[in-house]
């Protein structure tokens, strides 16, 4: 029971992308389509998962002073395994969502998790909020691009769902702003009718 | 000429705040005031221009010949980081004015995505400025790095100026805060959208 309020907990109460709005670059640049969204949502999953469990256990050891360094080698180190991976898993996805998949290193989401979770926590909690909050942020970028992508080009996950073009605007960049925008608002009042 | 039209498409038609999402926290985070934003981009233009240079140098003279590329995103992190903590403290000895003006926002810089982004476009993408599509040589990589790093302020004062007057305006309980500010920056992408074509 606990281990399920620790996941849900980082899809509604701290989702990354609309309560802490960290992370808006990606959230923002790869979610042209739902797949891209998810895509880019579970590399970063991956990554903050293993980060977590290995600051988890190595954050005993080093010193106070170089700790944000550290993370950030440890960070990077996941991000070039994760960026190989896919290369060779999914290279059309990889090439698609291309300079986002080395900036995972600079996502504050993953510093932030490792800064104020990971180094004071055990390895298995560590994990698990690796976990939830990466699936939080997985189903934040779904979100904004499956709407992006019905929107934008009247299909979702590829599947052509509505009748002719649709608005264009969408799948560019001021689209990615107002939707992620409107996202916001809807977020918001549906929180304060549950909450 | 060619440089000429480096600069513009940097600043204007592939702005890299508006049109390619790099450095959005910043743009999100500090800019309520236009002088706050000033601050922040003027720190941002000297970091990517020094960064810039350093990674450049590091690819083409340390990792290509020792056939590590792979250690790219490694390698660049780290060198931006110690680069941000070597600024701050020589601005602090040479210039204590520069460094009381863009002091506090120095540390913020290291998780800029702008800057690792900038730093990584330039040694991995072929650029078709002037005829064929080629890779940046150390001129053309700088000015393209000063002219994003030029873009990324406009956007930042521009969109400041835009929140200050947004401060002031009765908006509806839930779209306080970062929704109106989102939708507000859409609607200056747009804007800047208007630029495509341009070169």
């Amino acid at each position: 029971m606990n281990f399920l309020k620790d996941i849900s907990k980082g899809i509604i109460k701290e989702n990354p992308t609309f309560v802490l709005i960290l992370g808006m670059c990606p959230t923002l640049g790869t979610t042209t389509s739902a797949l891209n969204g998810m895509g880019m949502g579970l590399a970063t999953m991956v990554v903050l998962t293993l980060s977590n469990i290995a600051i988890s256990l190595v954050s005993g050891q080093i010193p106070g002073k170089v700790r944000i360094p550290s993370y950030i080698v440890i960070i990077a180190a996941f991000v070039t395994v994760v960026q190989f991976v896919m290369q060779a898993y999914a290279p059309g996805l990889y090439s698609t969502l291309g300079l986002f998949i080395p900036l995972i290193v600079v996502n504050c989401i993953v510093l932030g998790r490792a800064e104020a979770f990971a180094s004071k926590n055990g390895v298995l909690d560590s994990a698990i909020d690796g976990i939830g909050i990466g699936l939080g942020f997985t189903a934040s970028l779904t979100v904004l691009g499956f709407v992006r992508e019905l929107l934008g080009s009247g299909s979702v996950f590829g599947i052509k769902l509505l009748e002719g073009d649709g608005m264009l605007v969408f799948v560019l960049a001021p689209g990615a702003f107002i939707a992620l925008g409107y996202l916001m608002v809807l977020f918001n009042k549906l929180k304060s009718r549950i909450l | 000429m060619e440089y000429i039209i480096i600069i513009i498409s940097a600043v204007f038609v592939n702005n890299i705040l508006l049109s390619q999402f790099l450095g959005v926290c910043p743009f999100l985070g500090v800019s309520n005031k236009v002088s706050t934003a000033a601050g922040m981009s003027g720190a941002v233009i000297f970091v990517i221009a020094v960064s810039t240079l350093v990674t450049y140098l590091l690819q083409y003279y340390v990792l290509i010949p020792l056939g590590i590329e792979f250690m790219q995103t490694i390698a660049f992190i780290l060198v931006i980081a110690a680069l941000v903590q070597m600024v701050e403290i020589i601005l602090k000895k040479i210039s204590p004015s520069l460094y009381q003006a863009l002091g506090i926002f120095l540390p913020l810089i290291t998780t800029n995505c702008a800057v690792l982004g900038v730093a990584l476009i330039v040694v991995t993408k072929e650029f078709t400025f002037g005829g064929e599509a080629h890779m940046l040589n150390l001129a053309e990589a700088m000015v393209y790095a000063i002219a994003s790093a030029v873009g990324f302020g406009v956007a930042m004062v521009i969109f400041a100026g835009l929140r200050e007057h947004l401060d002031l305006v009765n908006v509806p309980k839930v779209f306080k805060g970062a929704p109106i500010a989102l939708i507000t920056a859409g609607i200056l992408a747009l804007a800047f959208m208007g630029f495509a074509g341009l070169v």
